[in-house]
């Protein structure tokens, strides 16, 4: 017995190594370098060797662990079990923790513009995160071209405020209108399409919405962007060193030293505000009619039908509530970064997003959270190996999918419940 | 003059749908099988190319003459290329059979995802140009004051995709193996039980999907002659198209529905405006999806309680 484990096992870590060869031997062995115009090849053996030895040594390693774990047949405690009855139990108290924190973390000693400037980022995203929860989480729609509405939001509000000079809180609306109306134009004829079918649509969509960005001069300026985006105000007083004539400034007003840390907090407030706006209209609308109709329809479309729910009205609410999100996130982005381009609109923006949400655990508000920090701090710790983080965040989707499907937060509590009846 | 373009437009139009239809067999027998759109299909093509690349690159140090070194590089690229195909189906597709609807959806994404950041990884990021590997061809109407030319590459793909589809075709209508795959399609719990080893039959329709999208992109090098690793983004989105215009499910219907993609966007580009040719694609897409989803050739999928 013992014998034939260990032949079968090292000829499978043979077979594996030999497939890691026909793998990596050509696209990593031989590295194309142009030269003159014309492409050399420069072999890379030694590296393909490494690769190959690790994958025939992990192979076998793999093959000796599960081996022994059958013979053991020990209870298998998972650590993600443990992690979910924990913020089950403990869920408010977290929440409350975090929003504390997140509240007084501007302040906090240690925090300097940079870690500053990767909380803004992390809010962002756990905001888009929050919209896009609505659609894939509650409804059940896997939106694969969430980027396009944050894209519209962000576009609509640096038009609307370059050409008009409107203020970022009348535009901000109007940004979320947009995007919701652009939500709707999506979903009508995609509705009636079912799971994957839809993921590739939107994903259609959200290229087309890029491709008319880049494409539109007049309207967009094309790749060069829109510049000159202007910032957000404190309720009309602007964040200058040095204001003009008559003007009042938020340091002059407040008779406090300029700082350029000031408008980074407020910055911060902003997109924190927005976050938990965006997380309090989902914990509400899950207890409304709607709400309700959402999660039958993630479960059930048929039962829905039978059940008179209009399956039809019923997503595009979903899409345009969610894309209304998701275009107040992209008027962030634009009066944060004063510019923007098609460039910062890509599908890899999506994916991200998807992979949020995903990782989060479908509907969990809470695994948003953690999933963003999770994934952006993945992405902000390996800042200088681009492709090898892009690698790993990849890697880590399939993971996800083949280890905890349901995501980080596995266990969905039912949002209503029928109680026993006291009267007996 | 217009009859000149036109025709030209056509030529053209039939070499790009032949690339396409190619790609699109590969969506369209996964589809068929387990029902996943294998979103990580557009990058095994892109994977494809790069091998055809190097070893165009290496062979022209060589003195092999050209119809050997055509041979030689189709083999390797639809060998490597399979391999590919094949581990991707083992590490991300097959331990997710028994799961929800959208789980292999989520890892193909995840997978493309990996596989576009390995080859920027490994062979850089920028744009890779070849030489061009056939030159020559015919040139006719040449009074007309518009040239068309039908290049000898076209031909040569073109005839490639003719030989491999016949070939295919017989291999799916007429053997033994093609047989358990159209039985996979049906029922695979019950082909298990009539004794059919249905994680093969998956595995080996996989690695006939990646070679022919291996071909696909060698194809591909030699006709534009310039490559990156984000090729495979919209040559994917594009063959899915053509795999949903065609009836996902279908063979033949995904090589037509490769030809009419390649067709249109040759002619949007060559009529209405060169900038969009891309929106003329996910037009299709999102025009078809909605009124007819089946296709030309597809089955009716009715979703049953």
């Amino acid at each position: 017995m013992e014998k034939k484990f260990f032949q079968t096992s090292i000829k499978d870590s043979l077979f594996t190594g030999l497939i890691a060869l026909a793998l990596f031997g050509p696209i990593v062995g031989l590295r194309t370098v142009a030269k003159n115009e014309v492409l050399e090849v420069h072999p890379k053996w030694f590296i393909v060797l490494i690769i190959v030895v690790v994958c025939a040594v992990g192979r076998f390693l793999t093959n000796l662990y599960v081996y022994n774990r059958d013979q053991k047949t020990g209870i298998q405690s998972s650590i993600g079990k443990s992690i979910s009855n924990f913020l089950d139990t403990k869920g408010y108290q977290i929440a409350l923790t975090a929003i504390i924190f997140s509240v007084i973390f501007p302040f906090l000693p240690f925090t300097d513009r940079y870690l500053m400037d990767i909380a803004i980022m992390m809010l962002t995203y756990i905001m888009l995160g929050w919209g896009l929860n609505i659609v894939i989480g509650l409804a059940g729609l896997l939106d694969l071209g969430y980027v396009a509405f944050y894209a519209v939001g962000a576009y609509s509000y640096a038009l609307f405020a370059i050409h008009f000079g409107w203020s970022f809180w009348i535009c901000l609306p109007i940004a979320g209108i947009f995007a919701a109306m652009f939500g709707v134009l999506l979903g009508f004829p995609v509705l009636r399409l079912r799971g994957d079918y839809l993921a590739i649509v939107t994903l259609a969509f959200g290229e087309m919405i890029r491709i008319l960005l880049l494409n539109w001069y007049q309207l967009t300026k094309g790749p060069d962007g829109l510049t000159g985006i202007p910032r957000p105000s404190f309720f009309g007083l602007p964040f200058k060193s040095f204001p003009d004539e008559g003007e009042q400034t938020f340091h002059t007003f407040f008779g406090i030293e300029y700082n350029p840390m000031q408008r980074i907090i407020f910055l911060y407030y902003l997109i924190l505000v927005l976050a938990l706006i965006t997380n309090l209209f989902t914990i509400k609308i899950r207890r409304l009619p709607i709400g309700r109709a959402w999660e039958a329809l993630r479960e059930d479309e048929i039962a829905c039908k039978s059940l008179g729910v209009n399956p039809r009205n019923t997503k595009l609410t979903a899409f345009a509530i969610g894309a209304m999100f998701g275009g107040f996130a992209g008027s962030f982005f634009a009066t944060r970064q004063a510019f923007i381009s098609p460039e910062s609109f890509t599908f890899i923006e999506s994916a991200i997003i998807v992979a949020i949400v995903v990782l989060g655990g479908m509907g969990s508000q809470t695994g948003v959270v953690l999933a963003t920090v999770f994934l952006i701090g993945l992405i902000e710790v390996f800042r200088d190996f681009e492709s090898y983080r892009m690698i790993a965040f990849g890697g880590a989707m399939v993971l996800i999918m083949i280890f905890r499907p349901r995501g980080i937060l596995a266990t969905r509590k039912p949002t209503i419940t029928l109680e026993k009846s006291s009267s007996k | 003059m217009d009859t000149a373009y036109f025709l030209q437009q056509l030529i053209n139009g039939v070499t790009l749908g032949s690339v396409y239809g190619l790609i699109a067999i590969g969506y369209t027998m996964v589809y068929g099988i387990i029902g996943m759109i294998n979103f990580a299909h557009g990058d095994i093509f892109m994977v494809g190319a790069f091998i055809a690349l190097i070893s165009f690159i290496l062979f022209a140090l060589t003195s092999i003459a050209l119809p050997i070194v055509l041979l030689l590089t189709l083999l390797i690229a639809m060998v490597f290329t399979a391999c590919y195909g094949w581990t991707v189906e083992k590490l991300a597709y097959k331990p997710l059979r028994k799961s929800f609807r959208l789980a292999p959806l989520i890892s193909a994404l995840g997978m493309s995802i990996v596989l576009q950041n390995y080859v920027q990884a490994a062979q850089g990021a920028r744009i890779k140009t070849l030489q061009p590997v056939i030159q020559g061809g015919f040139t006719f109407m040449e009074d007309t004051g518009f040239t068309v030319s039908l290049s000898y590459l076209q031909i040569f793909i073109v005839l490639v995709t003719i030989i491999l589809m016949a070939i295919f075709t017989l291999l799916i209508t007429k053997t033994a193996l093609g047989r358990a795959q159209r039985a996979c399609e049906q029922d695979r719990t019950m082909t298990a039980l009539m004794g059919i080893n249905v994680d093969r039959t998956i595995s080996i329709t996989f690695i006939i999907g990646s070679s022919l999208a291996s071909v696909a992109g060698m194809m591909f090098v030699m006709y534009y002659g310039v490559i990156d690793f984000y090729i495979g983004f919209l040559a994917g989105i594009k063959a899915f198209t053509a795999a949903v215009l065609g009836g996902i499910g279908s063979v033949p219907g995904a090589m037509l529905g490769g030809l009419l993609i390649g067709l249109i966007e040759v002619f949007w580009s060559g009529y209405i405006s060169i900038e969009y040719k891309d929106i003329a694609a996910f037009t299709v897409l999102v025009v078809v999806l909605i009124f007819f989803p089946t296709g030309f050739l597809g089955k009716p999928d009715i979703e049953k309680v």
